[in-house]
């Protein structure tokens, strides 16, 4: 009977294993990086945040809105922490549209920090309009929402203490950015495309946004930048502002998640041992009969 | 949920109370001086386990709607709201949403062990059907939240799901269109949604009292699948044995839990619903939640649409059937060396139509799906029904404290039915 | 089991207790975020940050109402006739004794800012009514003056004052 069994499991098994091949044409999976943030103790690097703003700000932000993010999420503990003098100023910068006065008109005044970043455009038609039908998607979520298959076995390897890894969407987001590469012979691309080797189906209608020296760091002494002025640096930083964006809860969560596991562990020990001391009883009885 | 009670009222004050309505005496039966087999292992901690999570989400769900809103419009929006700026939003929301995941898991361990010891057969048959009614309820209550956030896949999950209704004939669009309250999954689908998964899970607590009340009329099943013969030899009171054991269980089940909430909270879920719900964008894959998959496999593994929701229905009602399908008179299977085997195949069998589930229904997965729901349909109609007939069980221990006295490595205890004894293979 | 007694339950006990206290803790720390959920959230403490009203629209005599933190205040321009009401006034037989002077900045006495619900129970006072030209309530009948103060009726103190100061003779910042 265990050769029958084993000959239906076999059978049952085979039946999925040869079905594995058939799946057709799979999203290049983008390399996986290291981040500050992985991990049960990671933390966000402030200053790699403050940097990442500041790529947002003077590259993405005049086609991508950040409408969930308020101003004053920019001085909140475990985000970019800028001072909250730096985020009034900065907030000061934007006009937010308010209203309506007194005689029932809208009206612009300068933004406070309470209120969120506004949107380049007023809705995704006037989005896609201005961008040849192609819709800038809000970067407040963008980390979470976009991720790729990692596959079997390593998606469960993904959920196991030690070697668990949630960062699919930074990975992603970072291998695209500097994933422009020439289109290969042979590839058809539509006019406003263009060939990106981990977007899926390779044409993406962004033109490649960065370059390298396009945005200007924070310098040391010597006057030489801090980290290099590059597109992969680039990149990396406004990736991990956008994940702190998308999950600004982030360290708070895993620093609180660290104190209740040991609790919990401590907690099960000490109920393991009474659970002991109880059943001890009957397991005299048993004994003795 | 009585008969055991050794309660009596000290004071006069209780026993004023206890003559007039006799609560304590009814919970001081069921939970106090319940007896429970000596010999349960841990996989009877589920039940405990599944208590504390219905709780749990019940909790976290009337708090989350503090701060949720059922609107189209808004719903996606205040669900940010929630995880940004309302005080420990995060991990209120993370821990409803992998709660649910929890509660399946739990809930599938608990079936699982249920088809491997017999806990469906004579007398419980009332307590199995009561389980199966709890499942579909959970089924429901999990799909409808899953639409709540108001996400990609929530909208388009809930686009797919009631479309299945559009298969009956004649009746079937009228239905769907009464399901949604328009002409596709809009405002008023939300809405209707959002109520009833508030109502569900109390409905949920109604089912799981019957089914413990059940439970403790008949009796606990075991890992020997044998009667309780003495009380005093073969049982424990439920407190604070089965408590303390009980709370232990739980409390580990809890660090599974915690890791799941705090480290990878968004590992059961779809990146794409993170993403505003789009009537105009359908999403790469439509996929379900994890628990549903098996069941969406053997959907899609019927090329007829009819007779693919049906073939999903019938998976889980064939479930119902189960005490008279099985036609063994053992219950355990570790006196039933080939349904032993035959189980483990059976969950392999499920787990490999949950990974096809996940997978697009293209090719060599398409067919994979059809050979894996033939066996699944097979295992319970044709392969049950039969192995009761042509079996040899194993030789059983005389009774439930046997059973210990063995497993605790006792002196050899004369057997049963002695002929064919193979020593120990438990160890 | 007997033969044990004496050393067993002592150490025994410490268990219970030990595991009993750990578990208290834990639900007390379990209870916390869900007490703390109901407390205003980070969006609405945002948005009490201070407000800046611009008096110049205020006419004499005319009241605006306005919100700071989703509660209602007054601002009130006060006539002569109004403001000589409410200093002469002998303070200690009122109520809730109060000077007008202390319920005004120094050099505004023009300008009366108070929170605008009846201290009461909460209703909002009509203003311009009552017998002392401040405010009459509808619900219970309370009577304030033109400094807000209470005259007559169930209110047991004066209309509050927001905190609130001027950031020049036409601006206001409350908050």
């Amino acid at each position: 009977m265990k050769k029958t069994t084993l000959l239906i499991a076999g059978f049952l098994a085979a039946a999925v294993v040869a079905a594995v091949p058939a799946s057709a044409a799979e999203q290049v999976k983008p390399p996986r990086e290291s981040w500050s943030f992985a991990g049960p103790f990671g933390t966000f690097d402030r200053a790699q945040l403050q940097r990442g703003f500041k790529v947002y700000r003077e590259v993405c932000a005049s086609c991508h809105g950040l409408s969930r993010v308020a101003f004053r999420n920019l001085s909140e503990p475990g985000g970019p922490e800028f001072t909250e003098g730096q985020v009034k100023a900065l907030a000061a910068e934007y006009q937010i549209q308010d209203g309506p006065n007194d005689s029932g008109d809208m009206f612009e005044r300068p933004g406070r920090p309470a209120d969120h970043f506004p949107s380049p455009f007023p809705n995704e038609n006037a989005a896609r309009a201005a961008n040849g039908g192609a819709y800038p998607p809000d970067f407040s979520l963008l980390a979470k929402a976009r991720t790729y298959e990692r596959g079997f076995p390593l998606f469960i390897v993904d959920a196991i203490p030690f070697f668990e890894y949630a960062e699919h969407g930074v990975d992603y987001i970072h291998a695209l950015l500097t994933g422009y590469r020439e289109a290969p012979a042979g590839t058809n691309l539509q006019p406003g495309q263009y060939w990106n080797e981990y977007m899926p189906g390779h044409a993406i209608a962004m033109p490649p946004p960065l370059s390298d020296g396009q945005v200007e760091y924070p310098k040391d002494e010597a006057g030489n930048p801090v980290v290099p002025e590059t597109i992969d640096q680039y990149s990396r930083d406004v990736s991990a502002f956008m994940m702190w964006a998308a999950e600004p809860h982030l360290e708070a969560r895993k620093a609180m998640g660290f104190k209740v596991i040991i609790f919990l562990i401590v907690f099960a020990a000490l109920l393991y041992f009474t659970k002991k001391k109880i059943w001890a009883r009957a397991h005299a009885e048993e004994a003795h009969g | 949920m009585s008969g055991h009670s050794t309660y009596v009222p000290k004071s006069a004050v209780a026993k004023w109370f206890e003559s007039r309505l006799p609560l304590v005496g009814l919970v001081h039966s069921s939970f106090v001086a319940y007896p429970t087999p000596r010999n349960l292992n841990y996989f009877w901690t589920f039940g405990a386990i599944l208590s504390f999570m219905l709780v749990a989400q019940i909790v976290t769900g009337i708090v989350l709607v503090m701060h949720y809103t059922p609107h189209a419009t808004l719903a996606f929006s205040s669900i940010e709201h929630i995880m940004r700026d309302v005080n420990y939003g995060w991990l209120l929301r993370y821990l409803h949403a992998n709660g649910a995941s929890m509660f399946f898991i739990a809930v599938y361990i608990h079936i699982f062990r249920g088809l491997y010891y017999g806990s469906y057969k004579a007398p419980r048959e009332i307590l199995w059907i009561l389980g199966v009614i709890i499942f579909l309820l959970m089924m429901a209550t999990a799909f409808m939240g899953y639409v709540l956030p108001w996400g990609q896949m929530s909208f388009w999950g809930a686009t797919v799901i009631t479309n299945l209704f559009s298969a009956l004939p004649i009746v079937g669009e009228p239905i769907v269109t009464w399901l949604w309250g328009g002409y596709s999954v809009d405002n008023p689908t939300l809405n209707r949604f959002f109520s009833l998964h508030y109502l569900l899970p109390f409905m949920i607590v109604g089912v799981v009292a019957l089914h413990i009340w059940a439970l403790h009329v008949v009796g606990q099943n075991n890992p020997a699948g044998l009667d309780v013969k003495n009380l005093k030899k073969d049982t424990v009171p439920f407190t604070p044995y089965a408590t303390i054991k009980d709370f232990f269980a739980v409390i580990c089940f809890f660090v599974f839990f915690a890791w799941f909430v705090f480290y990878i909270p968004n590992y059961l879920g779809h990146a794409d619903n993170y993403i505003e719900a789009n009537p105009a964008v359908t999403p790469a894959h439509i996929v379900p939640e994890w628990y549903f998959l098996p069941f969406y496999a053997i959907l899609r593994a019927i090329p007829d649409k009819l007779a693919g929701v049906i073939a999903m229905f019938a998976a889980i009602a064939v479930l119902a059937f189960l005490p008279w399908l099985d036609t063994s008179r053992v219950r355990s299977a570790t006196y039933r060396p080939l349904y032993k085997q035959l189980f483990w195949v059976f969950v392999l069998c499920c787990i490999g139509l949950g990974y096809l589930g996940a997978k697009p229904p293209e090719g060599g997965y398409v067919i994979a799906s059809r050979v894996l729901t033939a066996y699944y349909f097979l295992h319970f109609i044709v392969i049950l029904p039969i192995l009761g007939l042509i079996e040899k069980p194993r030789a059983m221990p005389g009774s439930i404290a046997e059973d210990v006295l063995r497993k605790h490595g006792g002196a050899p205890v004369g057997l049963a039915s002695g002929a064919s004894a193979e020593p120990n293979s438990k160890g | 089991m007997a033969e044990t007694a004496t050393a067993e339950p002592t150490r025994r006990d410490f268990l219970f207790i030990a595991t009993g206290a750990v578990g208290a803790v834990g639900v007390a720390a379990v209870a916390w975020p869900f007490i703390a959920q109901m407390n205003p959230d980070a969006a609405t403490v945002a948005a009490g940050a201070p407000v800046e009203v611009d008096l110049t629209p205020i006419a004499e005599g005319q009241i605006v109402k306005l919100f700071w933190r989703g509660k209602l205040i007054f601002v009130r321009h006060r006539t002569a006739e109004e403001i000589k009401e409410a200093e002469d006034v002998n303070v200690a037989s009122l109520p809730d004794p109060e000077a007008d002077s202390a319920r005004v900045k120094e050099g505004h006495a023009q300008w009366l800012v108070v929170y605008g619900n009846c201290t009461h129970l909460g209703c909002v006072p009509l203003g311009n009514a009552g017998a002392y030209d401040g405010w009459l309530c509808p619900c219970h009948g309370s009577v304030f003056d033109t400094s807000g103060r209470i005259r007559q009726g169930p209110a047991p103190t004066n209309l509050p004052i927001p905190p609130y100061a001027f950031v020049d003779d036409t601006k206001i910042q409350i908050g």
